[in-house]
């Protein structure tokens, strides 16, 4: 089950102001990802807003060779979603709302109902811009997951793509591990020393992972390694934000069981609250 | 440490707790019985909540150097509690009481069982403050009558209280004797911190005022040949058969909702109460040990239940008796337990002499600790963090007299939290993210530093989030705290924050808070304090250079050193010196140093003790790095209780060649072999031939300390050249 490199990345779009941030940054991505682009707008085709959205991307600079452009009627989100499994789209890209004067990003409904229902990887987008931001710092989660060996391969590849600097791999460990409950100083003791044993059994793990990934895609690639006791699905937002991260690669819901039917889901925090470009990975486990 | 050394240490510690042990009982006796009185209940209900706490705590406690025992912040409760549900018939009330103590009892063990320690956190700081303050004026306004020897005022808080003045001026009418004796041991009491006298401090303040009352009536007795002129009244009253007559509990009203809501009181106050002394007692153990709050809990909520069984109060931890216990070289929990003894073998032995404490001196002493509850240096303190809070405050203290206390804290809560919605003008950070986990913290993985990151907003709301994560950092760690992804900060977090920064800095970790500049500058941290200012900051008096401060001035630039009439805070490297590991350090100012560094003098306010006990003390110090390495040690003046210390188990090296440096000196350190080596007899009789003064080794730094106040400039000009001459001479001696 090697990860499947993302060939063929999907747009949707409306006409809404920042469809030409939109549009530089879907185009610029697909050519160094070296990939085809589907531009898809679910609504009437109209020659208006045809001609609208053809000035727009002949202005791009960067234009991958392979451009095709969809327009469809119907419910937008299962629209785009048979449009995906139709013609085997390997990566979603969805633009976030930002919440005016908040400074803070969110999904709006379509978006975040897609994230969901979407069968193959998402990229959710938060700041589109017409000049190049450089994505320096990836943050990747390795969480103890069969998914977690995709999304980190993943994470390098477009790093290499993308010609970062540095990827993090955060190892998100949930307090119940330590299960001892500081007290006093002893207690605090025994419990700094169990994390620590957490932690180096944490980064051989990831580094295992790592291990099985072919070098070529490493090569050249800063990665570091850096365990969080903490929420799950929580912490790894919030480091995100904080060692202000330009991508947070994220392992995509497990298949709903019993337990995370109660239980917020991994996702849940970081989708309330983007705290920067987050790419979901769907691993295709069937192929 | 392994057990059996801890344990062979501890077997030695037990003279040095029998001792302080024995200072808190002479403490806790005239608390516990006046305690018991104010609260409407035998005296004797006192004393037996201290020696269930110091029995049943001792065992199965999980803090150090505390003190368990009847509590003062209780006093308003039981006596609420025994005056409604006792409808007018006292002694049946009590016996409902004691039902209601034995129900407390059971849930604060569940609260430790339950890992409930972290209670207190939920309560904003300031309408804690507010509470407390209110319980001080119930206390000060009920006991300021009977300390006149005026027990017929009746009627709420209010009422009292506007009563105060009548009695007063009328107090001499009815019983002048007790009267005048209650009112000059208040005096006393705040007369008593003034007093600096090391022998005259060896007993505390309480227990003078008891000692002197009762010698008053012995002395009309034995000298005079007269009656005792104190009305039988007004006398303590103990049954004879002290072990026969035990009250029972009546457990009859427990379905009653007046009978649950008193529960409900005393265990929350006796939750707070206990929660905030663990917490400042921590502050001053001298071996920086972090206490198991719950175990703790759990201890009381047991002691409790057999205290109400016996027919005594309820048992919470109490600061200002750990602090006498912290002072006096209290240092693992035999002391509480001794505390307890002791309380057993007065009542036993001295039955007669405790009938003859007079009310009016047991009134004094509560009168005096309510003051200290309710004392208006609070307020002004609350005042100059912010405005708001002085409302905050006030609000609290006016719903609590006004209404009950559970009212007043539900009061000060919501009152607080409208403030805060007010201050930052936005509801949706509150509702939004409330319930949403907001901190962050992993250890960096490159410098092992412990970086914690807050987001959104982080009041007495959601602190618990971010204390549970700081409680998990070594305190000997380096800890970064960044509220750069905050919005809102309360002084809650601000006064919490401050806390952990002085465990950080007595532990010799590091605790920095980063990304707060930001917002003090956009004006969204109206609760930016970052510190209390002492009062007389707080009135502007440090605006000028007043003349001692021009004369230092004036030194410095003679001797071309540094002078900084500055407040410091946080002065550094002073928390590894012995003599102040029990001792708080409230800032540093008027510092003079010469430009190595090397040299500096300073004067330093600092405080000992706690709440009734707690002392401000301002004195000058000297600081030097001499040339070469010397050992830990402490060098002191051979007086009372340094001997009394000695006999207790403390260490004093003596040098059989010089009985007069021994008898006159008492030196004590842990590296024996090396002390002797460094006290050379030139040194020896370098410290004979000049003034004296306290001095200490922290093993690299030498600390000289001046008088027990600040000293003048000629005292300064003395420590300095005693200090210069005596880094020569050390110098000298490599």
């Amino acid at each position: 089950m090697a990860f499947k490199s993302f060939k063929k990345l999907l747009f949707g779009f409306a006409f809404s102001p920042s469809l030409r941030a939109n549009v530089f940054e879907v185009t610029r991505l697909a050519s160094f990802l070296n990939a085809s682009l589907v531009f898809v707008h679910v609504g009437k085709k109209t020659s208006e807003k045809e001609a609208q959205f053809n000035s727009i991307l002949n202005n791009c600079p960067e234009v991958p060779s392979d451009v095709e452009l969809l327009w469809r009627d119907g419910k937008p989100v299962n629209t785009l979603v048979s449009i995906c499994k139709e013609i085997n789209i390997d990566l979603l890209l969805i633009g976030a709302l930002k919440r005016e004067k908040m400074l803070k990003f969110y999904l709006g409904s379509i978006a975040r109902e897609l994230t969901r229902k979407a069968p193959c990887s998402v990229l959710l987008m938060i700041n589109p811009s017409i000049e190049r931001q450089a994505c320096k710092h990836i943050v990747v989660n390795g969480f103890d997951s069969p998914q977690t060996k995709d999304t980190i391969e993943a994470a390098f590849e477009v790093g290499q793509a993308l010609k970062s600097d540095k990827i993090t791999l955060v190892e998100e460990v949930s307090e119940s591990r330590v299960a001892v409950a500081v007290n006093d100083d002893r207690s605090l003791r025994k419990a700094t020393l169990k994390k620590e044993k957490i932690n180096r059994e944490e980064k051989l793990r990831v580094v295992d992972i790592i291990k099985k990934i072919p070098s070529q895609k490493i090569h050249g690639l800063n990665w570091a390694t850096q365990s969080v006791f903490g929420r799950r699905g929580y912490s790894i937002g919030h480091y995100a934000r904080v060692v202000r991260a330009d991508l947070l690669v994220m392992n995509a819901q497990e298949e709903s069981t019993f337990l995370n039917r109660f239980f917020p889901k991994d996702l849940e925090h970081i989708l309330a609250e983007l705290p920067t470009d987050v790419l979901i990975i769907q691993s295709h486990r069937d192929e | 440490m392994s057990k059996k050394a801890s344990f062979s240490e501890s077997l030695r510690s037990i003279p040095q707790n029998v001792f302080s042990g024995f200072v808190v009982s002479l403490i806790a006796l005239p608390l516990g019985l006046g305690l018991a009185i104010a609260s409407e209940a035998p005296p004797l209900a006192g004393i037996i909540a201290a020696v269930a706490g110091g029995v049943v705590v001792s065992l199965f406690g999980g803090s150090h150097v505390t003190i368990a025992g009847p509590g003062n912040g209780l006093v308003i409760v039981l006596l609420a509690a025994v005056t409604t549900l006792g409808q007018g018939n006292l002694y049946e009330g009590y016996l409902y009481t004691l039902a209601a103590i034995i129900f407390s009892g059971v849930l604060l063990f569940l609260f430790g069982v339950l890992r409930l320690g972290a209670m207190s956190e939920f309560f904003p700081a300031t309408a804690l403050q507010g509470m407390l303050a209110a319980i001080g004026v119930g206390i000060l306004a009920k006991q300021f009558h009977i300390m006149l020897g005026i027990r017929s005022v009746s009627g709420g808080t209010i009422e009292q209280l506007m009563a105060i003045p009548d009695s007063f001026l009328t107090f001499l009418a009815f019983h002048p004797f007790s009267g005048i004796l209650g009112f000059l041991s208040l005096v006393f009491l705040f007369l008593y911190g003034k007093i600096r006298n090391p022998y005259f401090h060896l007993i505390p303040a309480p227990m003078w005022v008891v000692v002197a009352s009762i010698a008053v009536g012995y002395y009309y007795n034995l000298v005079l040949k007269q009656p005792t002129p104190i009305d039988p009244e007004l006398l303590i009253k103990i049954p004879d058969q002290l072990f026969t007559s035990l009250p029972r509990p009546n457990f009859d009203k427990w379905f009653d909702f007046n009978f649950l809501g008193v529960v409900l009181s005393i265990t929350l106050v006796a939750n707070i109460e206990s929660l905030l002394s663990i917490k400042a007692v921590d502050k001053l153990d001298p071996k920086k040990r972090r206490s198991n709050v719950n175990k703790d809990l759990r201890a009381l909520g047991l002691a409790s239940i057999v205290s109400g069984f016996l027919g005594g109060l309820n048992v919470v931890t109490v600061i200002a008796r750990s602090s006498v216990n912290v002072n006096n070289g209290g240092s693992n929990r035999s002391a509480n337990f001794f505390h307890a003894a002791f309380l057993v073998l007065f009542v036993v032995f001295l039955g007669e002499q405790i009938q003859r404490i007079p009310l009016t001196a047991l009134a004094a002493i509560l009168v005096y600790t309510g003051y200290r509850l309710a004392t208006p240096e609070n307020l002004l303190r609350v005042y100059k963090i912010g405005p708001e809070q002085a409302l905050i405050f006030v609000v609290t203290l006016a719903t609590t007299l006004f209404t009950s206390l559970i009212l007043g804290i539900v009061v000060g809560i919501v009152f607080t939290f409208i403030v805060h919605l007010f201050l930052s003008k936005n509801f949706f950070l509150f509702s939004i993210n409330l319930f949403k986990p907001n901190v962050l913290m992993y250890r960096e993985d490159q410098s092992g530093n412990y970086y914690v990151s807050v987001k959104n907003f982080s009041s007495f709301l959601n602190f618990f989030r971010l204390k549970t994560k700081l409680d998990q950092i070594p305190e000997t760690e380096h800890a970064i705290v960044d509220f750069s992804l905050c919005d809102f900060v309360d002084h809650t977090v601000m006064e919490g924050i401050h806390d952990y920064q002085r465990t950080f800095a007595r532990k010799g970790g590091h605790f920095e808070t980063i990304g707060l500049d930001i917002h003090s500058a956009e004006t969204q941290h109206p609760f930016a304090v970052r510190k209390s200012m002492p009062i007389n900051a707080l009135l502007g008096i440090q605006n000028s250079l007043s003349n001692r401060q021009k004369n230092l001035s004036a030194l410095a630039e003679q001797q071309s050193w540094y002078y900084s009439p500055e407040l410091n805070y946080e002065p550094e490297g002073l928390d590894t010196f012995l003599f102040f590991e029990s001792k708080v350090i409230n800032y540093k100012i008027n510092s003079i140093q010469n430009p190595e560094g090397s040299f500096s003098v300073f004067d330093l306010s600092f405080s000992e003790g706690a709440f009734i006990t707690k002392e401000d003390l301002k004195a000058t110090f000297l600081l030097f790095k001499p040339t070469i390495n010397v050992p830990v040690f402490v060098l002191d003046k051979e007086d009372l209780k340094t001997t009394l210390y000695s006999w207790a188990g403390f260490d004093d090296i003596n040098f059989s060649k010089f009985p007069d440096f021994s008898r006159l000196f008492h030196l004590s350190g842990s590296d024996i072999k090396a002390i002797r080596k460094l006290f050379t007899p030139e040194l020896i009789y370098f410290f004979e031939s000049h003034p004296f003064f306290h001095l200490e080794s922290n093993g690299n730094t030498i600390l000289i300390k001046g008088k027990d106040r600040l000293s003048s400039l000629q005292e300064i000009k003395m420590m300095l050249t005693f200090a210069q001459d005596l880094s020569e001479l050390l110098t000298s001696q490599k």
